[in-house]
């Protein structure tokens, strides 16, 4: 009873907290000065029409490495804790019904290939990496639903993970060389504004970050769906 | 884009509320998981600008005036990243479950008394 107290007062200030700025809030009217510096200064110097992604990619590009990162910490640390177990017997498992098993072939290429035209478009319209790796390990997520004796080939994907982390840290060397510095996408030619091969490295970036994130989802997927 | 901004606030809360009364380690996660949604309603409309538009360089928004039209783009590259690490955090934290459920065979948070002082 004591603890429900403690525990209802603490929300309470907690709240409060979150009132007062509530309360004195105010919508902004303008850009603070360094969302308006990279907003005027990103179309001539990095090229990509979505700023996000120009600041995920390169201006914030090493908290996007570092981001990986973790995604790839969590998904080393859900295999840990579900793997180290001796495999006991399996408990037999329905059977997907016909409409989802045939449904799944018409579905799952489509969803695939979304999940790549995300990523590939990710610096010009909403969209990149982390949102085309998710969609495609939605795919994935499907794949395993319908048919529960699936297991992907854990090689591939590993392999695949880590080819495209290690070209990402390259591809941030290259612009380190090349031009400016670590992740600098400017060491390929811009090309034209608004095209699909425009910005630079950034689609070539963010490729190898829609991979490693699909890749890592679909690691995790299939090692939860395994226990 | 206040309403966004309390909506954001209750759900906080709400995730707050319910790590602090729940017992099911499963609940615990999920409150993790819904404080995590009102943080991310939270940062996103800190970002938004009066009549702003998405911030993406293209149609009616060009290169001159675009800092006059759009939103903050910087909040949005945050949340963007903050989703996907929440993602991979529940997932983190639902296989841990799964690793104290096989030890315990119980998911209630007072069966575990190893840390407690």
């Amino acid at each position: 009873m004591i603890k429900k107290a403690v525990s209802f007062v603490v929300i309470a200030i907690f709240s409060l907290m979150l009132f007062a700025v509530i309360k004195e809030w105010e919508t902004a009217s303008r850009l603070k000065p360094l969302a308006r510096e990279y907003v005027t200064r990103e179309p001539a110097e990095l090229g990509a029409s979505n700023l996000v992604t120009a600041i995920v990619v390169t201006y914030r590009g090493l908290d996007t490495l570092g981001e990986v990162t973790v995604l790839f910490l969590a998904a080393a640390g859900v295999g840990l804790f579900l793997k180290l177990r001796d495999r006991e017997k399996k408990t037999p498992r329905r059977n997907s019904s016909e409409i989802l098993k045939t449904g799944i072939t018409f579905v799952l290429p489509a969803i695939i290939m979304f999940g790549v035209y995300i990523f590939l478009n990710g610096h010009l319209t909403p969209g990149g990496g982390f949102q085309g790796g998710a969609v495609i390990a939605s795919g994935v997520l499907l794949l395993l639903l319908t048919f529960p004796d699936y297991r992907p080939k854990y090689g591939a994907i590993h392999t695949i993970e880590s080819l495209s982390g290690t070209f990402y840290v390259l591809a941030g060397i290259a612009g380190l060389v090349l031009a400016g510095g670590f992740l600098d996408n400017r060491f390929l030619p811009a090309g034209n504004f608004g095209q699909i091969l425009s910005a630079g490295a950034i689609p070539l970036i963010y490729t190898f970050i829609g991979l490693k994130v699909g890749t890592e989802l679909t690691g995790i997927l299939s090692n939860m769906k395994g226990e | 884009m206040i309403s966004i901004l309390v909506i954001g606030s209750l759900l906080i809360v709400v995730g707050f509320w319910g790590l602090l009364t729940r017992k099911n380690l499963i609940k615990m996660v999920l409150s993790i998981a819904i404080a995590e949604t009102g943080l991310q309603l939270v940062m996103i409309s800190i970002g938004y600008i009066k009549h702003g538009t998405a911030p993406i360089i293209s149609g009616p928004v060009t290169g001159a005036d675009a800092a006059s039209m759009v939103v903050d783009p910087v909040p949005q590259a945050l949340v963007l990243t903050a989703i996907v690490i929440g993602v991979a955090v529940n997932a983190l934290l639902l296989s841990y479950v799964v690793s104290l459920y096989r030890k315990k065979k119980s998911l209630d948070i007072s069966d575990f008394k190893e840390l407690k002082w």
